[in-house]
């Protein structure tokens, strides 16, 4: 096999143990009193793995996927939204100088507001928790898809447009053979940044205003003691978080094969 | 101001059938004068050349000379402050007016400007797909010739990335003459390149300039590559730019490499080059009289 004898690949676990036993450890020798309540990676395991979990969440019950299916939806559909509102905007900002003007210093105001101080009004515009969570959750990946989408137009190379109108292009074929094929990949790094931060956002929504999801999982079982749930919560989080990304990063790599390189030929 | 005239070398023949598809230029007492916040940058200054009608004119000049304006004036990237530009005896380009750029005057770009994101078949067939005037099929079939007659039909699958600089600058030029410009405009299309690298694209290029006998107006800072390549070498020099020096290459095509060591050739770039340093140590006098 090639992947046991890749170097790469060991250290990788050599890094996962390691952090491993710095938890473990901590948590068990170290002498003091806050560490000691902490759930130990084995007791985490344990209860993840358990078909009968102390605290009623492992991957044997249906509560486990109940709350992970709830967070997939919101920031799925939060996404969706971001990408469907933010991929327009960006080019269309890219693209026409006086609608760049009219929206771009109103993003600049509005996207220092931190996404969690619009809960309480996003409760009462959308008059419900659900809606709100999506909401929050949708503005951090709808500011980072626009303006990564604005940065790719803005920095296509000012001869393809030349060369299109050379060649007979009108504004509408301009549009979907240059402008938008150019600022696929700042628009594909600005997909990636937005699920990350709508997964960020998402969890913080949830322990705010939700009845289900990851985020609320988290602060049920703070609430109510069950530490290692909170792990097996995050834990969680964290590996749905990389999967997204690696979804994103897979359907980019296949859309923008034009960028692999390839052994020169001679001139 | 100073009145160049150019004219193919080639046979009468050839002249006369390239002269019937048109593509002659003349620029009359051009100028381009940039103002960005009040201060009055002078950057062409009575700038006149005639370009007969399936000529390969090279334009050279130190950096700065305003060459690629004039060239941007052409094909209609940039407007002009006076004079007027005429192709075939109709306006190009005047002040408050000028064509929009169009598949008659195809640029190839310093940089190279294939599109990244398209196959080399994509590329070489996209103008006269998006002029509507082939279908994609037939655009495709052409493309496919004309890449087999330049030896590049091995790659009409790969995208542009996969390509040396020299190959992707071949398929650009290609690109350009899928859409039967009349003019060629080639903004030094081989300045970043190796002298190997070089010498070989002038092969090519002398090639598929005798199998299309387009009009090539071809920008340059090398004066060797310029008497090499064309039938008159005009020289500006800078600030305002301006029309110093019209060379007759009076050279034979086929070129080969060997006139590179031809009494003649050399004979040429002697004079050419004379003249030149003529020309600078006088803009150098006046200058220090200027400042005097």
């Amino acid at each position: 096999m090639l992947w046991m004898r890749n170097r790469s690949f060991w250290m990788m676990w050599l890094g996962y143990a390691g952090a491993a036993a710095l938890w473990y450890g901590s948590v068990k020798w170290i002498p003091i009193g806050p560490f000691r309540r902490l759930p130990d990676p084995v007791a985490v395991i344990t209860e993840w793995l358990s078909p009968n979990p102390t605290f009623g969440i492992s991957i044997f019950t249906s509560p486990y996927y109940l709350h992970i299916l709830y967070s997939t939806y919101r920031a799925t559909a939060a996404f969706l939204l971001a990408v469907l509102l933010g991929v327009p905007l960006g080019i269309c900002m890219g693209w026409s100088r006086s609608f760049h003007r009219y929206a771009s210093s109103l993003l600049g105001l509005l996207r220092p507001i931190p996404p969690l101080a619009w809960v309480p009004l996003a409760i009462l515009i959308f008059s419900g928790a659900e809606p709100a969570v999506i909401f929050v959750t949708f503005l951090v990946a709808f500011y980072a898809t626009t303006l990564n989408t604005l940065t790719g137009v803005s920095s296509i190379d000012q001869d393809y447009f030349r060369a299109a109108a050379c060649l007979g292009a009108t504004r509408k074929d301009i549009l979907f053979d240059v402008v938008i094929p150019g600022a696929l990949p700042n628009i594909f790094t600005g997909l990636q940044i937005a699920m990350g931060a709508a997964w960020f956002s998402l969890a913080a929504g949830e322990m705010i205003a939700a009845q289900y999801g990851l985020g609320f999982l988290i602060m049920e079982s703070y609430n109510l003691i069950q530490f290692p749930t909170i792990v097996i919560a995050m834990a969680t989080l964290g590996i749905i978080g990389f999967l997204s990304s690696a979804l994103i990063r897979l359907l980019g790599a296949r859309l923008m094969r034009w960028r692999e390189q390839s052994l020169g030929l001679p001139a | 101001m100073m009145m160049a005239a150019a004219s193919p070398s080639a046979s009468p023949g050839a002249a006369a059938s390239a002269r019937s598809l048109g593509g002659r230029l003349s620029a009359r007492e051009v100028g381009k004068t940039y103002d960005p916040d009040g201060a009055c940058v002078e950057a062409l200054k009575d700038c006149s050349l005639e370009v007969d009608a399936g000529a390969f004119v090279a334009l050279v000049g130190p950096s700065g000379c305003g060459k690629t304006t004039l060239l941007n004036m052409i094909a209609g990237f940039d407007t002009l402050s006076r004079g007027e530009i005429y192709m075939d005896g109709r306006v190009l380009a005047a002040p408050e007016r000028r064509r929009r750029p169009g598949p008659d005057r195809v640029v190839v770009f310093q940089n190279g400007a294939l599109f990244p994101w398209k196959t080399v078949l994509e590329n070489v067939s996209y103008g006269p797909v998006r002029q509507r005037v082939l279908t994609r099929r037939e655009a495709q079939e052409k493309a496919v010739d004309l890449l087999r007659q330049c030896n590049l039909h091995d790659v009409v699958a790969a995208y542009p990335a996969q390509l040396s600089s020299g190959m992707q600058r071949r398929v650009e030029i290609v690109r350009a003459l899928m859409n039967e410009p009349k003019v060629l405009l080639l903004d030094e299309p081989f300045r970043a390149m190796d002298t190997v690298t070089k010498t070989a694209m002038h092969q090519h290029l002398l090639e598929m300039y005798r199998l299309s006998r387009k009009t090539v107006l071809f920008i340059t800072h090398d004066l060797e590559e310029a008497i090499y390549l064309a039938d008159t070498v005009i020289v500006m020099t800078t600030r305002p730019g301006t029309i110093k020096l019209v060379i007759n290459v009076k050279l034979e095509r086929p070129r080969q490499p060997k006139i590179l060591f031809s009494h003649e050739y050399l004979e040429l770039k002697r004079q050419a080059a004379e003249s030149i340093h003529e020309e600078a140590r006088k803009a150098f006098e006046r200058g220090e009289r200027e400042q005097a």
